[in-house]
This record gives structure tokens, C-alpha cells and sequence, in this order.
């Protein structure tokens, strides 16, 4: 056994619950993508341009000292590594396949938390693939590592909150964007009202005031887009819109675009873990214990791959799997560690309330979910919405043939970008419910590997890190 | 387009099409290339349209590049170093049109 327990992804889940895990003296390694801890919401946090400034607030900058107790904890921190496949051993445990940039290896784990958090919900509207348009988080990121910022016009569309972050953030800045076109359905505050005095009573409340105060003293708001466009050749110009039924055109070098996060569940089904269709948030989420176990014994799964509830509850859920692993390995300590355990609860709960309310203001249109026919879904194979209704019409029975006879969902990014939308355009299509439809079969290899990679597979050796 | 807030601390030189860029250390490729005004990375392999950096976390695969020789690099995941050699624009090979 290389070590007890076995972490995948180093944001705010996956470093708590690494501490909580070497706390209670089990061996950890985590494994992350990214040549820093952090994730994506403390990305760069240790050593990034901005991480010594108060530009990015205050819920940035907290990420700090998590990351700072992260890399003293004694887990093994392996950067620029991409876990691709888990597999359960018969006699228990797990072997786990990893690429590293310069070979991959095997690591035989006890127990394998999954923690590679949230990507961003598909976004498909005429002209996305331009480049000119991307992710708001992609903006984020910008930022954060290389404090980089769109010159010229920049439009940000969608909804939710971190639209309005990353126009406060930009408001520090000074960079003042073309507009804001904010996509929430005026319905929604309906859906919400009933979650309202949750989310009185949450910090969100007050950040969310704040932040909003932030950016639309900085930035023009246009509301109740209903319609989005990308437009030009080659390279983005433009972006066409209609708000409050009224069509406007706004020239534009860059469009960021957002309606909330979901759940990375490639590795967690690739597994063979069970997921079911969250009605109100509009994603896949996997069944788990209270602890975070799924249906396969020592696989858990924690932070916003659990389901999506922010940084806050990412890290206390990540504590109370980790404590839970614990339990398991360490009976006798169980009693130890109830007053961690206590605390990462009432955190949690904290974290989570006024979210109810938040997923309800923020579920993005279905128009923006579920695209017109000349709309591409699947963007690594250029699949539009129209060509998947003909072969839905013709008979095709679910969304694994959808991608045998159009190849949606097979390109390298393995369905990230198109699989909610094929899942969600088949429901809508075929009158099943998404739940009934299902997502993508997703497999091992979750990231492309070399077929060199694939062959020089070897035990993995701790003195090799580094 | 996009632009750098602070003066980088540390530069590096990477060379893209064979012109020499200039980097921060600590940027992504992805990151640098944008920093420089390069916004297509590479061609659709279906429908040949250019395409740039979508989500910059090593989700969408929109950003490969040719790295150091070695193809399909996603931009977004790999950091600048000295030297380094990127070839951007790549769709796939036409193997019809090779074979004949």
C-alpha cells in the first residue's frame, strides 16, 4: 500500500481534508492538476501577482492560510498530475492511475477521496466557439495567475454570482467592461422567494449586497437578456443581444460567459459511481453517505464534486470525509476526533445556508441550456443542436448513441463541455425525464494519455517526487 | 485582447511561430500567448474554424498547442519556461490528401 488515503484535486476540499486526514496521523498524497494548491477559487493564492494584494477580496486572501496549513501537513503534494483512472482492488482498496508530465504511475491507495470541484455549466450559443469568447472562470484565472485583464470591449454575460464577482474584481481593477448582460429568467425570483429568509440570515446576503453594489458602480447592467449572440469572422466583434425584447448590438474583443457551475463527475462515473439528476440545479450529482462515501466502499466524494455549495462547505465536507476515513483506519480515535467532527458540521451548515435560495434565482434559461438548431453543442466535434434532434427523430435511443452517429461527447474534452446539454436536449426532445435519459457513459482514460504513457505505467516510488 | 496589470517580476522568453514572446514566469502558456494578442491557438480537426482558450482549466481542450515538438499540449495546464518552443494553429492532418 503507497498510502492510506488517496486525494484527487488541491482546492479548498481537497487541502482540509488532507489536513484533517495527516491530523489524525493517516499517510495522504494528493494529486491536482495545476503546478500550484489552491483549485480554482484560491488558484495562484501562494504565489500568484495578486496574492499579496487585496484586489481579488477578502474570501480570495482566506484561502490563504488553508493553503499556507495544506503544504505543512506532511501529505505529498503531487502538482501537474492528473489522476485517470481508479480502480477497486477485490481484497479492498484501489489502484490509481496517474499521468505526471514526464511519466505515469500506479499508486495503491486504501481509500480515494475524489475532490476536482466544479467546471463551468455549457454556455451554448451562436458564435461560442469564436476565440474571443470564453469562461468567466477562464477570466478568473487570467487574473489570478498572470493578473492579466481583457483590453479593449469586453462584454460578461449570464448569471449567478460569480458574474458579479468577476466584475467587482475587475471594478478594482479600474477596468470599466462594455456591460454586463445579465441572462437571469425574471421568473426566477418566484422560485426563490420561498428560500429568501435562509439566505437573509447567510453571509451571502451581505457579500452578495456588496458585491453587487461593487460592480454596478463600475459597470452598465443591462437585465433580462433573453437571447445571445456571438458574432464575427474568425474572431469575435460583436455580441448581439435581446433585453426586455429589445435587440442590441454591442461591439466587443472579448465575451466572458457564465450560468453557474457544475459538478466534474468524469472520474466518479468513469468509476463506477451511482449519480442521480438534481431537478433543481440542473446537474449530476453522485449518491453519497453522509460522509461523502458513494456506493463503492472507501471511494468518497467531497466539495463542489459532491454537489455544488461553495469554498466554505468544499472544505468542511472535506474534513468530515477525511474524518469519517479515519474513523474507519482508527476506531479507537473516533471519540478524539467528535470535536472536529462538531465543528466541520456547524460549518457546513453555516456554508450552506441561503444556497437553496441562490439555486433557485440563479438557474440559468433554458434557452441558454438547450440550444436552437443551428447552435453547436458538442465543440470539440462541431455536433449543432439540429443534427442531434434529426438523429433523436430518426430513433437514436440515448445519448451514448447520439455520440456513436455524430460523434458528439468523443472528442479529447470527453463530454465536459457537451454532456449536460446532450442529456438535458434529449429529455427535451424525447418527453423523458433527464434522470430517465442519463449522462454519457464516461470511461477510463478521463484525460487523454499517451499510448507511451499508458505503456511505461510502474508502481509509483515516493523518492521519485519532486 | 488582453493585457497585464503589474509588470511581470521574472521574464522568460518562449518563441511561438518562431517569433521570440516575451513571458512572466509563473504564466501558463495559454496565459502568455493571450498576454501577446494571440487569440487563435488552433483549427477545429472537423470544421477547421480557429478556436482559442474557452475555459483555461483544462477542461475543453480548446487550447492545444504544439509544445517543445510534442502535439495536442493543452496551453491552459503548462507553464512558460525559457526556451520553450510553441507551434499554434494545428488542426488534423488530412491523411486522405496525404496518401495521394
Amino acid at each position: 500500500m503507497t498510502c492510506d488515503l488517496l486525494i484527487v484535486g488541491a482546492g479548498p476540499a481537497g487541502m482540509a481534508a488532507a489536513i484533517a486526514a495527516r491530523r489524525a496521523g493517516l499517510s495522504v498524497v494528493v494529486a491536482d492538476e495545476n503546478p500550484a494548491a489552491g483549485g480554482q477559487v484560491y488558484r495562484a493564492v501562494m504565489d500568484g501577482p495578486l496574492a499579496k494584494e487585496d484586489r481579488l477580496g477578502a474570501d480570495y486572501r482566506a484561502g490563504r492560510p488553508l493553503a499556507e496549513a495544506f503544504a505543512a501537513c506532511g501529505a505529498q503534494h503531487l502538482c501537474r498530475t492528473t489522476v485517470f483512472m481508479i480502480e477497486r482492488q477485490d481484497a479492498g482498496g484501489f489502484t490509481v492511475s496517474l499521468a505526471m508530465p514526464d511519466r505515469a504511475c500506479l499508486i495503491e491507495a486504501g481509500h480515494v477521496m475524489i475532490a476536482s470541484g466544479a467546471l463551468e455549466r455549457p454556455f451554448p450559443i451562436p458564435g461560442w466557439t469564436l476565440p474571443g469568447v470564453m469562461t468567466a472562470g477562464a477570466a478568473q484565472t487570467l487574473l489570478k495567475t498572470s493578473a492579466i485583464v481583457p483590453e479593449g470591449p469586453t462584454v460578461l454575460a449570464g448569471c449567478g454570482p460569480l458574474l458579479y464577482l468577476l466584475a467587482a474584481q475587475y471594478a478594482q481593477a479600474g477596468i470599466k467592461l462594455a456591460a454586463i448582460l445579465d441572462t437571469t429568467p425574471r421568473g426566477n425570483w418566484l422560485g426563490a422567494l420561498p428560500h429568501l429568509p435562509g439566505f437573509l440570515a447567510s453571509p451571502y446576503l451581505f457579500k452578495g449586497l456588496k458585491l453587487l453594489h461593487e460592480a454596478l458602480s463600475a459597470h452598465r447592467l443591462i437585465r433580462n437578456v433573453s437571447a445571445l449572440e456571438a458574432k464575427g469572422e474568425n474572431q469575435l466583434s460583436s455580441v448581439e443581444a435581446v433585453a426586455g425584447g429589445r435587440r442590441i448590438t454591442i461591439p466587443a474583443a472579448t465575451l466572458l460567459l457564465h450560468q453557474g457551475v457544475v459538478p466534474q463527475i468524469n472520474l466518479a462515473m468513469a468509476s463506477g459511481v451511482s449519480h442521480l439528476w438534481n431537478k433543481v440545479r440542473l446537474a449530476f450529482e453522485p449518491s453519497l453517505s453522509a460522509a461523502g462515501e458513494t456506493d463503492i466502499r472507501g471511494l468518497f466524494i467531497t466539495g463542489d464534486s459532491a454537489g455544488i455549495a461553495g469554498a466554505e462547505a468544499a472544505a468542511a465536507r472535506g474534513i468530515l470525509g477525511a474524518l469519517a476515513i479515519a474513523d474507519r483506519i482508527d476506531p479507537a480515535g473516533t471519540a478524539a476526533r467528535q470535536g472536529q467532527r462538531r465543528d466541520a458540521v456547524a460549518r457546513l451548515n453555516r456554508a450552506q445556508r441561503g444556497r437553496a435560495f441562490l439555486d433557485a434565482l440563479c438557474r440559468p434559461a433554458s434557452q441558454f441550456r438547450i440550444p436552437a438548431d443551428d447552435v453547436i453543442v458538442c465543440r470539440c466535434e462541431d455536433v449543432a443542436a439540429g443534427d442531434l434532434r434529426r438523429l433523436i427523430r430518426q430513433g437514436a435511443q440515448g445519448p451514448n448513441q447520439l455520440k456513436v452517429f455524430s460523434r458528439a461527447g468523443m472528442g479529447p474534452c470527453q463530454g465536459r463541455s457537451c454532456g449536460l446539454t446532450l442529456t438535458e436536449l434529449f429529455a427535451e426532445q424525447s418527453g423523458h425525464s433527464a434522470q430517465a435519459i442519463g449522462h454519457l457513459r464516461l470511461r477510463a482514460p478521463v484525460k487523454p494519455v499517451t499510448v507511451g504513457q499508458m505503456a511505461g505505467l510502474e508502481p509509483y516510488r515516493s523518492e521519485d517526487a519532486g | 485582447m488582453f493585457r497585464r496589470l503589474l509588470e511581470p517580476v521574472a521574464r522568460v522568453t518562449i518563441t511561438v511561430d518562431g517569433q521570440a514572446v516575451m513571458a512572466a514566469e509563473g504564466d501558463t502558456v495559454a496565459a502568455a500567448l493571450l498576454a501577446n494578442g494571440i487569440t487563435r491557438f488552433r483549427r477545429s480537426p472537423t470544421s477547421a474554424s480557429p478556436r482559442g482558450p474557452f475555459c483555461a482549466m483544462g477542461v475543453c481542450f480548446e487550447c492545444l498547442v504544439t509544445i517543445d515538438g510534442e502535439p495536442n499540449r493543452q496551453a491552459c495546464l503548462i507553464p512558460v519556461r525559457d526556451g520553450m518552443q510553441v507551434v499554434t494553429g494545428a488542426a488534423a492532418p488530412d491523411l486522405l490528401a496525404e496518401r495521394q
